[in-house]
């Protein structure tokens, strides 16, 4: 395996989880709420994932069961944000805690156990082909599902009445409502499926990336996948470019360090956040018109009766 | 209205004092703060066995409490407080960073024994107590030098400190002695602990051609990885075997258990006095891991190496040491550097072909 390849392939894998996240995010959004306890959701589904792929040896039910503790606490999230119409912000940091504090709760049992990592494709033929194969055909299925899930996204908010319907939300809620469009039922859809998403964001480190767990293993993964969904300007296609440019600064500056080019590790460090601001900025000189946010995001809707 | 609010106040206290201090009056009650969960595997877990092994010593001669996450700042503060306002008389405080909150209580607090790990600030009722992990990175060296077939190690590193730093000191002089040509890959991490971060370092050094990862971070995940790639690595605190079966050569593990027993005993005999403890091999405060996975001409080595530092025959900062600048540093301990010199090193030794960041 040449050097290229391992880079592409450790940048590939260090990305995927920020990808997942920040997709279920970005949907979330793109439905007008904020849900700031993505950390939360993920370490949770973290937890969950491990404990089910420990107990029962198949990584797919410990994917199902990160997917399942995600979108369970994500309900708690719209249960008061849309329910109850609390503040998001505020609701959404809660839920960081609350998750973190719950993770360590639910992990304490399997804290030092390890489980084999999610299997590679094989594909006769295919992966064995110099140079791309491995990584076109051989990595974990989480990998290529990432991204199957971004342009399924894609299809569905621009191709689809549905989507449509949904950035409508995001956009104008009181229009949505008038229209006759169920407004808070849309948003908690959307709510539930950012949750799925940081659930499996979450289940992919002790599944495939690192295979054990152990309390705080997110490490603020979280908030870059928040980050993201800003640095995409709520598109799907611009997230996949986000999330693997910051995978890759992450992975480069390790390898920079080990080569001793003599940068100083701390700026390099920096660097993807860095990355991130820089790209703010260019993107916001170049657009024309109003912000690229949705109208409504943030905003708490109360339909009139 | 006032006498009604002091009148449940007082009611309110009685009952919360009944409800910490009523089963022991008698028992000498000892406190623990810990950074991390318990079940971390490594720095604070370390602590918890050396905890356990008092309960297991002391029976029910003591009460023992633990408050874990406990976050390094105001909250620590708050936390050392809450346990002495429980009836602690001996308080471990197991993190640098709670160094000045456990002054500051400590001097509030004259009646109470505080012992504080890994800090430099000390009062009449505050000990400090450390390790000479150095002394077990001297012993990796010389094992990882005879083990790496490409002559380069990997060095997953967290923070420029001096606690890093002569780490990665001490593991080049011990593997210069076996191989004089050794070369190290560092990684600084910027992190204690990123598990996700840390195997991506530890991926990164073997794709460059490391065979050997050592690590200052906290979790396992490197020695995961060096398990999955048929590399081999040392465990950081605790004994990693069990993550790294043929990966793992040894680990240095951190045991307090000693220092804890005979603390708590001069608590019990009214002859505690605040001191300074910087304890090694030689006193088990360091203990390494069961040597594995290497031949047993290493092991052998590796042994007799540990042995001599333990006598005190062999010192890891043994003069001269020659820094990278080639020029030789001062040698205040006579044979070797002094205490204060190693505290506070800051500089590479020769043969590091890396720069120290921030220099």
């Amino acid at each position: 395996m040449g050097l290229l390849e391992a880079i592409i392939l450790a940048v590939l894998a260090a990305s995927t989880p920020l990808l997942i996240a920040a997709t279920g995010e970005l949907v979330t959004e793109r439905a007008g709420v904020l849900n700031l306890g993505v950390e939360g959701m993920m370490i949770v589904g973290a937890a969950c994932g491990f404990g089910g792929a420990w107990l029962t040896g198949s990584t797919i039910i410990g994917a199902l069961c990160g997917m399942a503790a995600g979108t369970l606490l994500s309900l708690v999230f719209a249960m008061m944000t849309l329910g109850l119409a609390v503040n998001q912000v505020a609701t959404g940091l809660a839920l960081t805690i609350l998750g973190i504090g719950l993770s360590g709760l639910i992990g304490a049992g399997f804290v030092g156990e390890k489980i084999t990592t999610a299997p590679h494709l094989y594909i006769p033929g295919l992966t064995d082909i110099p140079l791309v194969g491995r990584i076109l055909f051989g990595e974990d299925a989480f990998i290529y599902l990432s991204l199957a899930l971004v342009i399924s996204v894609w299809l569905f908010l621009y191709r689809t009445r549905a989507g449509l319907v949904l950035r409508a939300c995001g956009d104008n809620h009181v229009s949505a409502h008038a229209l006759g469009y169920p407004v808070l039922r849309i948003r908690m859809f959307a709510v539930m499926f950012g949750g799925a998403c940081a659930g499996l964001a979450g289940a992919y480190l002790p599944l495939a990336y690192t295979p054990f767990f152990i309390p705080g293993m997110t490490a603020g993964r979280g908030w870059i996948a928040l980050a993201l969904v800003v640095f995409s300007s709520w598109r799907p296609g611009r997230l996949v470019v986000g999330a693997y440019l910051f995978g890759a600064v992450t992975i480069l500056q390790l390898h920079a360090q080990g080569a001793g080019l003599g940068i100083p590790s701390q700026f390099m460090s920096a660097l993807p956040y860095l990355a991130t601001v820089i790209v703010l900025v260019l993107i916001s000189r170049a657009r024309t018109g109003g912000s690229t946010a949705p109208a409504a995001l943030g905003t708490v809707f109360v339909p009139d009766r | 209205m006032r006498k009604i609010l002091i009148a449940t106040m007082a009611v309110v206290l009685t009952a919360g004092a009944s409800l910490f201090g009523a089963s022991a009056a008698d028992k000498l009650k000892v406190g623990f703060i810990y950074l991390g969960p318990v079940g971390d595997f490594g720095w604070t877990y370390q602590h918890e066995l050396a905890r356990q092994a008092l309960v297991k010593e002391f029976g029910d001669k003591i009460e023992t409490t633990y408050l874990e996450n406990v976050s390094e700042g105001p909250d620590a503060e708050r936390s050392i407080e809450q346990l002495v306002r429980a009836g602690n008389k001996l308080i471990f405080t197991t993190s640098f960073g709670y160094m000045d909150p456990t002054l500051k209580v400590a001097k509030k607090y004259p009646n109470v024994h505080f012992e504080h790990a890994t800090g430099f600030k000390r009062d009449k009722n505050m000990s400090i107590y450390n390790g000479r992990f150095y002394e077990g990175r001297y012993i990796q060296g010389v094992i990882a030098g005879k083990m790496s077939k490409a002559g380069v190690l990997g060095y997953i590193a967290s923070f420029p400190i001096p606690e890093v730093v002569m780490g990665i000191n001490a593991t080049i002089l011990g593997a210069q002695t076996v191989n004089p040509n050794i070369k190290v890959k560092i990684i600084w991490a910027n992190t204690w602990f990123d598990p996700g971060k840390e195997a991506d370092a530890a991926k990164a050094l073997l794709d460059q051609g490391a065979d050997v990862i050592m690590q200052h971070t906290d979790s396992p995940a490197a020695m995961q990885v060096a398990e999955q790639r048929g590399a081999h690595a040392f465990g950081q605190d605790s004994d990693m075997a069990k993550f790294g079966p043929k990966a793992q050569l040894t680990a240095i593990t951190n045991n307090w258990a000693p220092y804890y027993n005979q603390r708590v005993q001069a608590v019990l005999d009214k002859t505690w006095t605040s001191g300074d403890v910087w304890g090694g091999l030689d006193s088990k405060m360091v203990v390494m891991a069961p040597y594995t996975n290497m031949p047993d001409d290493v092991k052998k080595l590796a042994m007799e190496t540990e042995a001599a530092i333990t006598s005190g025959k062999m010192h890891p900062f043994k003069c001269p040491i020659v820094a990278q600048d080639a020029s030789t540093v001062e040698c205040k301990g006579g044979t070797h550097l002094d205490d204060g010199q190693i505290l506070g090193m800051a500089f590479y030794v020769k043969g590091i072909d890396d720069k120290l960041p921030g220099k």
